[in-house]
C-alpha cells in the first residue's frame, strides 16, 4: 500500500458520486486518472484491504433487523457453542470477548420476528441462556478508518 | 424514535440485491448495473439518490479492511449512564472520530448494567485504552461504571446479506 492508495483510502468513504462517470469525478477530485482510480480500487479489493466498493446500505431500513446477542458460555463447552451459533446463516459476525459474556454476535435477518426465533433456536440447541441486546437508540454508525 | 423504513418496491430490492456485493469497476458502473437487470443508468442513479436520501444507502464509497490498515485492537467499550443522561451522552461519545458505532442498549440486571455502547478501535490494546479514558473523562459523573470487551477472536465474520437472505 503506497501514499496513493492510502489518499484514495481516506477520502473515497464515502460521496461517490451518482454521476454517469462517476470514477472520472473522483478520480479528478483526487488528482488521478480514471483508469489508474479504477486499477488501483480493483487490486485495493484484490489485496483484501478493501472489503468492498459500492453502496453501504443500512439493513434495518430494508425492513430487516439487526440484534446484537451474548452468551456465557462455559469455557470447555465453548467450541460446540460456537459452532452451533456459526452454523445460523442469520448470524453475521461473531466474536469471542474476555467477560463473562464470552461470546458476542450480530443476528441479521429479514424480519424482526425471525430474530426472536433465531435466539429461541440457539437457545434450545445450546442449552445456554441468550442475552438480546437489541439498538435501542443509535448515536453514530460510521465506521471510517485512516488509512 | 425511528421513522418507519421507506417503501421499496420490487425494482429497488431488485436493485439493491444486484448491488449488495458492490458496485462494478467499469467506467459508467450504474449504467453496467442498469443493464444487467433492465433498468436505464439513470433510474440506477434515481433510485440510488433516493436510498441516499431515505437512509436505506448509509454512503457510496469504499469499505476498508481496517485489520489491514494496522487497526487490530478493537474495544467494545460499554457504560452505566443514568436513563435520563443517555441520549446526551451517546450523542457526544457518538461524535468522537475514533468511536465507530454507539448505541443505546438494553441492560441485564445484575449480570449486565450497561446500557450504552461505543466501538473504540486502535492500532494497539494501550490506543484503545486510552481513547476509553477520554471517554470516560468527558462523561465526568454520568458514569457509573464502566468496562472494555476486547475481542480475543473472530469466530464467524460473513457479510451481511440484505436480501434474499432465506432464499435457498
Amino acid at each position: 500500500m503506497d501514499a496513493i492508495d492510502r489518499h484514495i483510502i481516506n477520502h473515497l468513504q464515502g460521496g461517490f458520486a451518482l454521476t454517469e462517470f462517476p470514477f472520472a469525478a473522483a478520480a479528478e477530485a483526487l488528482g488521478l486518472s480514471e483508469a489508474m482510480l479504477i486499477e488501483r480500487i480493483d487490486r485495493l479489493l484484490k489485496d483484501g484491504v478493501l472489503t468492498r466498493f459500492g453502496p453501504m446500505f443500512n439493513a434495518d431500513r430494508l425492513g430487516g433487523a439487526t440484534a446484537l446477542a451474548a452468551m456465557a458460555v462455559p469455557v470447555a463447552d465453548f467450541e460446540r457453542v460456537a459452532a452451533i451459533v456459526n452454523g445460523f446463516a442469520e448470524v453475521a459476525h461473531n466474536y469471542a470477548r474476555e467477560h463473562a459474556l464470552n461470546m458476542w454476535f450480530v443476528i441479521a435477518t429479514e424480519t424482526p420476528v425471525r430474530i426472536t426465533e433465531v435466539i429461541n433456536a440457539i437457545e434450545t440447541e445450546t442449552g445456554l441462556k441468550v442475552y438480546s441486546m437489541p439498538k435501542i437508540e443509535e448515536f453514530f454508525v460510521e465506521a471510517r478508518f485512516v488509512a | 424514535m425511528t421513522t418507519p423504513p421507506p417503501a421499496l418496491d420490487a425494482t429497488d430490492r431488485r436493485l439493491i440485491k444486484a448491488t449488495q456485493e458492490g458496485l462494478p469497476l467499469t467506467r459508467r458502473p450504474y449504467h453496467t448495473v442498469g443493464a444487467a437487470i433492465g433498468l436505464a443508468g439513470e433510474e440506477v442513479m434515481a433510485r440510488f439518490c433516493q436510498m441516499l436520501e431515505t437512509g436505506v444507502i448509509r454512503r457510496i464509497g469504499v469499505v476498508a479492511n481496517h485489520y489491514r490498515l494496522g487497526y487490530v485492537a478493537n474495544g467494545m467499550s460499554v457504560w452505566d449512564i443514568a436513563d435520563d443522561a443517555v441520549a446526551s451522552a451517546g450523542t457526544e461519545v457518538g461524535a468522537l472520530d475514533f468511536v465507530s458505532h454507539c448505541y443505546q442498549r438494553p441492560r441485564h440486571l445484575p449480570l449486565w448494567p450497561y446500557n450504552l455502547f461505543a466501538m473504540v478501535h486502535g492500532r494497539s490494546r494501550d490506543e484503545v485504552g486510552l481513547k476509553v479514558a477520554e471517554i470516560a473523562r468527558q462523561l465526568g459523573p454520568r458514569v457509573c461504571q464502566y468496562d472494555v470487551l476486547y475481542s480475543s477472536r473472530i469466530l464467524k465474520k460473513t457479510g451481511l446479506r440484505l436480501v434474499d437472505q432465506g432464499a435457498p
